[in-house]
């Protein structure tokens, strides 16, 4: 179990010569708990992958320090770090059978043979892998090669941290979902600290507590799922998170008024304090609904989802999506809208303004 | 699943059929002919049954150059794969440097046979060459157009010299075929060097050291331009293998049945072992 602390950390990969360094990640200090459950979550070439290299040790960053539990580690090789990693893609070895690789990571550190059988049994068990122990790993399918990598961090008593990184591309759909629970469950059962890297929103936001957002090797916000949604911190984590994203509108604060396309919105949220000119309205399409004492829009489509339906409006330039109830009727004539004023947020230059 | 099924498809391996036909078949067809016949020119032929296969493979000459060729091979196999790997395993996996050792690696590859054989010949001559003079003015009583076990040495060394490259070209491929994350993953189970070699890059070669192995055992049994230029078959026979043999026999000495039965028997032994060692590696995969 540690705590982990990451302070002024940097990092740019070599850059071609005549060309400036890029960094992969910018500063970031963050302090992450004790058992918890984290999702590292952003697009691809976000950094998130160098920020779980550098916590595993695989990579040592240009500028700044990881601390566990207090103690410096930025330096320190992976073998002496005490953390697990599980792949995008399963690494077995081959040509062994699930139990030798169970045992490996046991028998590299000089682990007496009996005390690794009771390891391996009770990991085995753990992991529903029991009646495969005897079997050569590479017949295996991918979701079990997965639970093998997995469990070779697991079989290791010292582990404090266990590092996912995508480790459900390769799993099959209906798999998938099982694997996940999988893993919550034993998070509750180990209470290790478990980082989970991916690009998925529904991955991780079923498996963390914590969900640390990022974007071009920044960490944009760091929250529950619930956060997430309902406040948005930058307007980046309000289109990546929920399907469709935020909407994001030109608007302008004036006079003690927001307004957008000179239609005033309400807004419960004090915005005094706020400078006056231009911002952006972020609503989600959730917070949407049709009222006639909005502002007139266009009804450009809809596409029904089933449970739901999209609808796509037009006013001025802007594409408004508005999530509609199944059962509720969409007015065809002239439609007006209007903005949950509870949970429409300002932004300005992306980042939220309170 | 539902196979659509046309035979029109045949006709597209028609040409492949008919080149196959003229370069192996019809040449390999002509041999069995004069296998089982006695000619004395004029395209007459008399039938003479299983006599030439049975003198063949109850003549003392070709168990010799049988054994000889058997010692050949299993040497330079035994010294090709292991160096292969070891010299593979110390090439740079990324940077400037990789292309410039691939190309030292492809260029004894890249050399015509007959010119890697007069080569080593000029190279090991122990009046005039460079290794023979310098080994000779050591001390070492070197000279392989006289001693058979010089002759030996020269002619392993050569091959390889010749066909290591080849071996490691091809280890080197499925070495970087290998994803980082296994590295990655040994290290975190605090793998040693010997046991990341051991569990992962050996089991992830093993395709690539079958293609290499059975390569090298096809053509150094086949091998004949490189010791013809280099020994002759020399001193005496002592490096006659079997198909520098055939060649006496056939266009030396002109007995077209023995060399055809020959031939043929040849043929066969490189196939059933190639059959047989190719079964081998490849059946843990079907299982």
């Amino acid at each position: 179990m540690a705590k982990i602390e990451f302070k002024n950390i940097r990092h740019a990969y070599p850059a071609p010569p005549g060309q400036p360094t890029v960094y992969a990640l910018e500063e970031i200090n963050q302090i992450w708990e004790d058992g918890g459950a984290y999702a590292l979550l952003g697009p691809s070439g976000c950094g998130k992958t160098t920020l779980l290299n550098i916590i595993s040790g695989l990579l040592i960053p240009s500028e700044g320090s990881v601390y566990f539990d207090g103690k410096d580690m930025t330096s320190l090789p992976t073998t002496e770090r005490h953390i697990a990693q599980v792949f995008q893609f399963p690494v077995v070895y081959d040509t062994m059978s699930v139990y030798d690789n169970l045992a490996f990571p046991l028998r590299n550190r000089n682990v007496p043979e009996n005390k690794i059988k009771e390891r391996v049994h009770a990991i085995a068990e753990m992991l529903e892998l029991t009646d495969s122990l005897k079997n050569r790993a590479s017949g295996l399918t991918a979701d079990g090669k997965q639970k093998i990598s997995l469990g070779r961090g697991l079989v290791r008593e010292d582990v404090k941290v266990i590092m996912f990184d995508e480790p459900l591309t390769v799993i099959d759909p209906h798999l998938k979902w099982l694997l996940r629970s999988k893993l919550k469950e034993l998070h509750q059962q180990l209470r290790v600290t478990m980082i989970y890297v991916t690009h998925d929103q529904t991955e991780a936001l079923t498996f963390a507590d914590q969900v640390v957002v990022m974007y071009e090797g920044k960490v944009v916000q760091v929250g529950t799922p619930v956060d997430l949604f309902m406040s948005p911190q930058h307007t980046f984590v309000g289109n990546f998170i929920g399907s469709p994203g935020m909407n994001v509108l030109p608007g302008e604060i004036k006079n003690g008024q927001v307004s957008y396309h000179s239609h005033v919105i309400e807004l419960t949220q004090n915005y005094d304090k706020i400078p006056e000119g231009k911002t952006e309205i972020g609503v989600r399409p959730e917070f949407i609904r049709f009222d006639s004492s909005g502002f007139p829009v266009n009804l450009e489509r809809v596409e029904d989802l089933g449970r739901y339906q999209i609808a796509t409006v037009k006013h001025a330039e802007d594409m408004i999506k508005i999530l509609v109830p199944e059962e509720q009727e969409i007015p065809s004539e002239n439609p007006r809208i209007v903005f949950d004023p509870e949970k429409t947020h300002l932004y300005r230059n992306n980042w939220m303004v309170e | 699943m539902n196979k659509t099924i046309n035979q029109k498809a045949w006709w597209l391996i028609l040409p492949v059929l008919v080149l196959v036909a003229f370069n192996a078949f019809i040449p390999l067809m002509t041999v069995v002919n004069y296998s089982f016949q006695e000619t004395f020119g004029n395209n007459q032929f008399f039938w003479e049954g299983t006599t030439w296969f049975e003198q063949v493979l109850n003549s003392d000459r070709f168990h010799a150059a049988f054994l000889r060729q058997m010692l050949f091979t299993a040497m330079i196999i035994v010294i090709e794969v292991p160096l292969g790997i070891a010299v593979a395993l110390t090439m740079p996996k990324k940077g400037p440097w990789v292309s410039v050792c691939l190309v030292l690696m492809a260029l004894p590859l890249l050399i015509p046979w007959n010119v890697v054989g007069a080569m080593w010949n000029i190279f090991a001559l122990p009046d005039i060459g460079l290794l023979g003079y310098t080994l000779n003015s050591m001390g070492i009583d070197y000279n392989f157009t006289q001693q058979p076990v010089s002759a030996w040495i020269t002619t392993v060394v050569m091959d390889v010299w010749h066909w290591t490259s080849l071996v490691v070209l091809l280890c080197y491929a499925g070495l970087s075929s290998i994803p980082d994350a296994y590295y990655q993953a040994a290290s975190i189970d605090g793998a040693s060097k010997w046991a990341v070699f051991r569990y992962i890059q050996l089991p992830k070669m093993n395709r690539v050291l079958t293609i290499a192995v059975l390569l090298r055992f096809m053509d150094s049994f086949m091998i004949y331009t490189e010791p013809f230029v280099l020994t002759g078959g020399g001193p005496g026979n002592t490096t006659t293998f079997l198909s520098i043999d055939l060649v006496k026999m056939a266009l030396g000495q002109f007995d077209l049945g023995p060399a055809a039965a020959m031939s043929l028997i040849y043929f066969l032994v490189v196939l059933l072992i190639c059959w047989t060692f190719y079964t081998i590696m490849t059946r843990d995969e079907v299982n």
